[in-house]
C-alpha cells in the first residue's frame, strides 16, 4: 500500500493543494453532493425529528450494548449464522483466514467494508496466498492503484478520470486515453462479473444489524455485495460492535436518513436484509471490537460510535474538500475520522483534531447528531494534556497565557513594541511566518482602542 | 478468557447508564397520494414505471421495450407461456445470461420508489441482481407512503433474505458521473397493477 | 442598564475603528456603556489549541472586569461564544455562570435586547455578509443552511435598515473562511485556500465590501485581499451600522 511518508495532515494537504484546478474540482464535486443532500433533506418536513430520533435510538444502543449483543448473537445462531468475536484487527483477520482455509478457498470477493480496510485484511490474506478483490468500483480502482480509499462513500473521489483511464489501461488492457466514465464502468462491469461468478467466498460489511431478529442490512448502489454473496458458498460479514440497532422497525429511520445524507438519494438502490443462509451456503458473522469498547468508555467521545458512515460530514467539511481524504492518513477520513482516529493511536493521529476550523457544519449535517466539532475541541484538550500537541506549541501557548492573564504583563508587553508583534502570528512579516506566506499583516501602526479611549474619554467619563 | 467474554465484559464496564428508546409513531405520514408520488420518484431515480390494467398489458409493454429474443425469466406463473419459469434448484450461476427477469414484488414505497422483495418472490436470491434488466410487478393498493409503514407491513414476516430495490444499479465513483448499470441491472421497470 | 464593553485583544490593537464604532453606536442608542480598562483576552487562543487548562488566569481576570455589569457586549462573535461555552472559575463559578448568560455579541444585542427597528446609518455600497462560524452555528445569528428550519438572519435584518446599502447574494452563504485560530498557522495551505475561495465568492458576486461580526475572519480575508491587491475591502458590521455620510 502506498504510504503517506509520515507527513502530518497539514503537509499532506499542502501537497494536495498545489494543483489548484484539481482542488477546485474536488471541492466543487463534494459541495455538489452536499447540495444534493440539502435538497433531499428539505423534502422531508420531519427531517430534524428523524435526526433527533435516530440519535436517541443510538443513545439507547450505546447504553444497552451488552444486552443487544447477546440478543443479536442468540438470534444469529437461531438463524443458522455462525458467530465470531474479534478483540482486534489481528484476530478478525485470523478468523477470516481460518474460515477460508477450512474450505480450501484461495480467492475471495469483497464489497465495501471500512472495517476490513481498518484491519488491513487484504494485505493479511494476500501474505497467506489468498487473493482478495474489492468489488465496489471505487474501491476496486483504489485497490489497483494500491491506495486506501479517500472517502468512505466515494473511495476514489480524489482521482480524475484520466488517471483512472490510465489505471484501466495498465490493469485491464483498455485503449490508452480511454477515460469516459460510462465506458470505463462497462469494462469494470464485465471484468468483475467474471470475478463474482468464479469466487466461492464473498465478504461484505454491515450497515445495520438488528438485535431483535438477528438479521443484518447491507446497502449498496452497485449491487456488488449481492452479486458476491448470492453466488458464493461461503458468505462472511464483518461488523463493528456499534452497528447494532434494537428493532427492525428502526431500520425505517436509519434508511430514510442514510442515503439522503450520503448522496441525496431517497434510498440506496439495494438495501439487502440478510437473515439466513440459502440452501447449500454457509454464513459467518464476525463481531469486531478493535478499540470500540475503549471509545465506549470515554464519556466525551462515545457518541462517535453512533456514526452510520454516510460521509455527509466529509462532503460539508471545507477542510476535507480542500485537502482530500488521504491527507488524514487514516481509514476513516474527514471530521468523523478525526474524532475516531485518536482513540486508535493518539500519538499518530494527534494532528487530526487540529485539521479543523471547528466551524461546526459537520455536526449540523450528521444524521445521528454527533457533536463532531465539540469532540474535536475536546480531543485537543486530551491531546495537549497527554503531551502530543508538540513542544513548541505548548511553550508558546504558556507564554501567551501568562501574558494575557494579567493586565500588567499585557501593558508591559504592549509598551515593549507591542506584545502582539512578537507573539501573534498574523503580525510578523518574515518568510518564516506561515501567516505572511500568502497573507499581508493587519495594520498595527494606529493607536489602539484603549489608547484612543483614554484620550477621548478622560477618566472614562467623557461621552 | 475468550475474546467474546473480554469484549462483553468491557462493554458492560464501559456502557453508560441506560437511556430509553424514543417514541417513533410521530414520524408516520398519511398515504393519500402514494401512487403518483411513487411514479414521480421512480422516474426521478432513473427507473421506468407504468400504471397498467392487467398482466396482458405488462406482456405487451415487455415485448415492446425489451429484447425478448434473449433469455427472459419470470416467477409469475401467469407469464410462463411466454417466458421461462425460474427454477429454485439449479445453480444461481446458470442465470448469468438472462436479459430480463420479471418478478412480483410485495409492495412499493412512495417516498423512495423502492420495492420490497423476499427470497420467496425472487425464487433465487441472485435473480434481481444478475439480470441485465429487471421488471417488477406490484399492485397499486400495496404502495405505502414511507419506510415506516413499509416496516410495519413487513412486521415479523419470515424470510431468509429480503431487499428493498429502488432503481437500476448505479455508480458515480468515476468523477461523480452517474452511470446506470454498475454490477446489477442496467434498468428497472415497475408495473403497477391498478 | 449598564453595559460593559469587551474589546478583544487583537481588535483593540488592530481594528480600533470597529471598537470605536461599537462604542459610538451603542452610545447613539442611549446605552450606558463602560469600557473596563484592565481587560485582555477571553482565553480562546489557548483553549482552541488544546490548552483550556491554561486559561484560568484569563478567566479570573474576565470575571473581575465584567461581573458588575447588567450586560457585556463585544464586537466579536467568536470571543463571545468562547466565553459563553467555556468561561469557568474555581473561585467564582456563580459569577462565571452569570457572565455566560449576560454576554452578547453586538448584532444579537441590537436585535434581541435593544430590539432595534431603525437606524440612521448610510452606507452606499454593495456588501457581502461573511458569517463567522461561531456567530452562525454557535450564537445562531442566522439560520444554518444545513438545517431544515425556517430562514432568518440578524445581520441581514440590521443591514436592511442601512440607507444605500445593497446586499450581495453569495453562492455559499455560510461557508467557513478558514481562519480557525491556530488553524490559520498550523494548516496554512488549507486556511489560505479556504480564504481565497471565500474572497472569490464575494468578489465575483459584486461585493465592494465584505462585512462580518467577527474581525478574526475579516483579518484573515483582508490579509489575502491585500496580498492579491484586490479592491474589495473588509469592514466590521459595527462600522456600517454606525456609518453616516
Amino acid at each position: 500500500m502506498k504510504q503517506s511518508h509520515n507527513k502530518n495532515h497539514a503537509a499532506l494537504a499542502e501537497d494536495f493543494i498545489k494543483d489548484d484546478d484539481h482542488v477546485n474540482w474536488h471541492d466543487g464535486a463534494l459541495w455538489y453532493i452536499r447540495e444534493k443532500r440539502d435538497i433531499a433533506s428539505k423534502q422531508i418536513p420531519e427531517w430534524e425529528a428523524l435526526r433527533e430520533t435516530a440519535s436517541k435510538i443510538k443513545d439507547n444502543v450505546i447504553s444497552n450494548l451488552h444486552e443487544y449483543l447477546l440478543q443479536f448473537e442468540a438470534n444469529l445462531k437461531k438463524n443458522g449464522i455462525k458467530v465470531y468475536w474479534a478483540a482486534d484487527a489481528g484476530e478478525h483477520n485470523a478468523i477470516v483466514y481460518s474460515i477460508l482455509r477450512e474450505k480450501g478457498i484461495k480467492e475471495m470477493v469483497k464489497s465495501k467494508s471500512m472495517l476490513t480496510e481498518e484491519c488491513n485484511l487484504n494485505e493479511y490474506l494476500e501474505e497467506r496466498g489468498i487473493e482478495v478483490i474489492n468489488s465496489d468500483l471505487g474501491e476496486y480502482i483504489q485497490q489497483i492503484d494500491n491506495e486506501p480509499p479517500s472517502h468512505i462513500v466515494l473511495p476514489c473521489i480524489h482521482k480524475r478520470k484520466e488517471e483512472i483511464g490510465e489505471l484501466f489501461h495498465e490493469h485491464l488492457g483498455t485503449e490508452k486515453g480511454l477515460c469516459d466514465p460510462t465506458l470505463l464502468t462497462r469494462v469494470a462491469r464485465k471484468h468483475l462479473r467474471n470475478i463474482f461468478l468464479s469466487r466461492r467466498a464473498a465478504l461484505t460489511g454491515v450497515n445495520f444489524a438488528v438485535a431483535e431478529t438477528g438479521e443484518y442490512v447491507v446497502c449498496t448502489n452497485e449491487g456488488n455485495a449481492d452479486m458476491g454473496a448470492h453466488l458464493s458458498e461461503v458468505q462472511i460479514a464483518s461488523m463493528g460492535l456499534e452497528k447494532l440497532i434494537p428493532k427492525k422497525m428502526h431500520l425505517a429511520i436509519f434508511l430514510r436518513l442514510l442515503a439522503r445524507s450520503a448522496t441525496g438519494q431517497p434510498i440506496t438502490i439495494y438495501s439487502s436484509h440478510y437473515k439466513k443462509p440459502r440452501e447449500g451456503q454457509e454464513m459467518h458473522l464476525i463481531l469486531v471490537d478493535a478499540g470500540r469498547t475503549r471509545q465506549l468508555g470515554r464519556p466525551e467521545f462515545r457518541d462517535s460510535l453512533k456514526c452510520i458512515k454516510c460521509g455527509a460530514c466529509m462532503n460539508t467539511c471545507p477542510v476535507y474538500r480542500k485537502s482530500g481524504g488521504l491527507s488524514y492518513h487514516n481509514t476513516i477520513s474527514g471530521p468523523i475520522g478525526a474524532i475516531l482516529a485518536p482513540n486508535l493511536d493518539m500519538k499518530k493521529h494527534a494532528d487530526l483534531p487540529y485539521a479543523s476550523t471547528l466551524c461546526g457544519s459537520c455536526s449540523n449535517v450528521c444524521p445521528v447528531k454527533i457533536n463532531i466539532h465539540e469532540q474535536l475541541y475536546a480531543w485537543r484538550q486530551v491531546i495537549a494534556k497527554e503531551g502530543y500537541a508538540g513542544n513548541a506549541k505548548a511553550l508558546s501557548m504558556k507564554a501567551m497565557a501568562w501574558t494575557l492573564s494579567s493586565p500588567g504583563n499585557f501593558a508591559k508587553a504592549g509598551k515593549a513594541g507591542r506584545w502582539f508583534l512578537s507573539n501573534l502570528p498574523f503580525v510578523v512579516n518574515n518568510k518564516f511566518n506561515p501567516w505572511y506566506k500568502q497573507r499581508e499583516m493587519p495594520d498595527g501602526s494606529q493607536d489602539s482602542f484603549s489608547e484612543w479611549y483614554n484620550k477621548n474619554n478622560e477618566n472614562g467619563k467623557k461621552k | 478468557m475468550s475474546s467474546r467474554e473480554k469484549i462483553l465484559e468491557a462493554v458492560l464496564q464501559n456502557q453508560p447508564e441506560k437511556k430509553l428508546l424514543p417514541e417513533i409513531s410521530i414520524l408516520k405520514r398519511d398515504d393519500r397520494d402514494a401512487v403518483p408520488g411513487y411514479m414521480q420518484v421512480m422516474k426521478a431515480i432513473g427507473g421506468s414505471v407504468y400504471l397498467v390494467a392487467d398482466l396482458t398489458a405488462v406482456k405487451i409493454l415487455i415485448n415492446e421495450h425489451f429484447d425478448i429474443a434473449k433469455r427472459v425469466v419470470t416467477s409469475l406463473p401467469e407469464l410462463t407461456g411466454d417466458y421461462e419459469l425460474l427454477s429454485p434448484t439449479v445453480a444461481p450461476h446458470t442465470y448469468d445470461d438472462i436479459e430480463l427477469a420479471v418478478l412480483r414484488g410485495h409492495f412499493g414505497v412512495a417516498e423512495n420508489a423502492a420495492v420490497w422483495l423476499t427470497d420467496e418472490l425472487m425464487v433465487q436470491r441472485i435473480i434481481p441482481y444478475i439480470c441485465q434488466h429487471l421488471a417488477i410487478v406490484i399492485t397499486a393498493q400495496s404502495i405505502v407512503p414511507t419506510l415506516h409503514e413499509a416496516y410495519e407491513k413487513i412486521g415479523q414476516a419470515e424470510y431468509g433474505f429480503g431487499a428493498f430495490i429502488g432503481g437500476p444499479s448505479k455508480t458515480a465513483d468515476i468523477e461523480q458521473a452517474l452511470v446506470l448499470g454498475a454490477h446489477g441491472p442496467l434498468s428497472m421497470t415497475v408495473f403497477i397493477l391498478q | 442598564m449598564t453595559v460593559g464593553l469587551f474589546i478583544p485583544c487583537y481588535v483593540n490593537q488592530f481594528y480600533p475603528r470597529a471598537a470605536i464604532a461599537t462604542l459610538q453606536l451603542l452610545q447613539k442608542l442611549r446605552v450606558d456603556i463602560v469600557y473596563p480598562p484592565k481587560q485582555t483576552c477571553c482565553g480562546q487562543p489557548m483553549a482552541n489549541a488544546g490548552f483550556e487548562n491554561l486559561t484560568a488566569g484569563c478567566n479570573e481576570l474576565f470575571i473581575d472586569n465584567f461581573s458588575r455589569f447588567d450586560y457585556i457586549v463585544a464586537p466579536s462573535a467568536s470571543c463571545v461564544l468562547h466565553v459563553k461555552d467555556h468561561l469557568h472559575s474555581e473561585k467564582n463559578e456563580e459569577q462565571a455562570g452569570m457572565i455566560r448568560k449576560k454576554i452578547f455579541e453586538l448584532v444579537e444585542f441590537l436585535t434581541d435586547i435593544l430590539k432595534v427597528d431603525k437606524l440612521d446609518a448610510v452606507f452606499p455600497h454593495k456588501v457581502g455578509i461573511h458569517h463567522s462560524c461561531h456567530g452562525l452555528r454557535g450564537l445562531h445569528l442566522a439560520q444554518m443552511s444545513e438545517l431544515n428550519a425556517p430562514p432568518f438572519s440578524k445581520p441581514q435584518y440590521l443591514l436592511s435598515m442601512v440607507k444605500g446599502l445593497e446586499q450581495v447574494t453569495l453562492d455559499r452563504p455560510d461557508e467557513c473562511c478558514g481562519f480557525g485560530g491556530s488553524f490559520c498557522i498550523a494548516e496554512e495551505a488549507v486556511s489560505v485556500k479556504m480564504g481565497k475561495d471565500r474572497v472569490t465568492d464575494h468578489s465575483k458576486n459584486g461585493a465592494e465590501y465584505i462585512t462580518s461580526s467577527d474581525l478574526s475572519c475579516l483579518m484573515h480575508l483582508e490579509g489575502i485581499l491585500h496580498r492579491n491587491k484586490s479592491s474589495v475591502k473588509v469592514v466590521h458590521i459595527a462600522e456600517i451600522l454606525n456609518a453616516t455620510i
